[in-house]
């Protein structure tokens, strides 16, 4: 009997863990469940340049050298677009740069990698890591 | 004994929690960085950013390529095209597949596995160099290979130096400028 409970608690604790990841089909549609303040603080940095198109330009270069194809640009609304393939899985990301105040920028990636939203901050953290390089600037946390 | 299974049991709990399998270094620069920017690079001795664009475009324009997007201020040009992917090599093994199977009694399908239509992509950035004074142009080619079930089969990053020197050779006749590797 305890060998029969032990086992089937054993059973139970994963089913109520996957069925806490389950969400319907629909709820991705917004995706709100997420903390939505800590995600943007993991995906969004400042730089203190007011320079966009530099900024852009080395958004697109930084995108190249992870071994992304820049699909898309947009100057205006300050949008690129990169696709990666990386395990016989597609990795697409979106970076929005807009002015945060006149002397800074404000940047926002977000990526996904197969069917899965990165929610992770470590590689968010690569990528400012190697935009800052590319501009010569720091990528500074946002509040 | 029992420590043992608690241990798989642990293991089996934290892998579910998990959840989501993002490789950690999805977004790190990969050690090949360097490489891969003088295969895919190419610098032209002119500060006529939007020549060496419209060159582009034409040079991928007599590769057949249509354009889908293009952005002129940040110098973005992307294209694509459908083509064949048929390897003969892989229809004969794929038919040879089918028959011993039929021979030896069950129903094998390697045919429809077999690479059939391509879709190619290519993006290339313009920019101009830190001194102002040259243009440097880097190009990328990706493959989606589809099957005869019309599955995609393959995502690849072309990585064929040739292709790219192929490429940089056309561009460099059509702006009658030298291309110097980075």
């Amino acid at each position: 009997m305890k060998k029969f409970k032990r086992t089937f608690l054993g059973f139970l604790i994963p089913a109520i863990l996957i069925a806490g990841c389950a969400t319907t089909p629909e709820e991705h549609i917004l995706d709100l469940s997420e903390n939505q303040l800590k995600l943007r603080s993991i995906q969004t940095r400042s730089f203190d340049t007011n320079d966009k198109e530099k900024m852009m330009r080395s958004i697109m270069a930084t995108l190249q050298d992870l071994d992304f194809v820049v699909n898309k640009a947009d100057y205006e609304l300050g949008i690129v677009t990169g696709t990666k393939f990386a395990q016989n899985q597609v990795l697409k990301m979106t970076v929005i740069v807009r002015e945060k105040d006149k002397n800074s920028l404000l940047v926002r990636a977000n990526a996904q990698y197969g069917i899965r939203a990165i929610n992770t901050p470590e590689p968010y953290q690569d990528f400012f890591d190697a935009l800052g390089k590319a501009v010569f600037l720091s990528a500074n946390q946002i509040d | 004994m029992a420590k043992e299974r608690l241990l798989v049991l642990a293991l089996f709990v934290f892998s579910l929690a998990g959840c989501a399998t993002v490789p950690v270094s999805a977004l790190k620069s990969p050690e090949t960085s360097l490489k891969s920017r003088q295969i895919e690079m190419r610098q032209f001795d002119t500060q006529d950013e939007l020549k060496v664009l419209s060159a582009t475009a034409s040079v991928l324009q007599d590769m057949g390529f249509t354009l889908t997007e293009v952005e002129r201020r940040l110098g973005l040009i992307v294209g694509s095209k459908e083509r064949d992917a048929t390897v003969p090599g892989q229809v004969a093994m794929a038919a040879f597949a089918d028959i011993l199977g039929a021979a030896g009694g069950s129903s094998s399908n390697a045919l429809s596995q077999i690479d059939s239509v391509q879709t190619i992509l290519v993006s290339c950035v313009t920019r101009l160099n830190l001194e102002k004074s040259r243009v440097a142009v880097r190009v990328t080619f990706q493959r989606v290979v589809f099957n005869r079930m019309n599955q995609v089969s393959r995502l690849e990053t072309v990585n064929d130096p040739k292709v790219y020197t192929g490429f940089f050779d056309k561009l460099s006749k059509s702006i009658f400028l030298e291309a110097d590797k980075i």
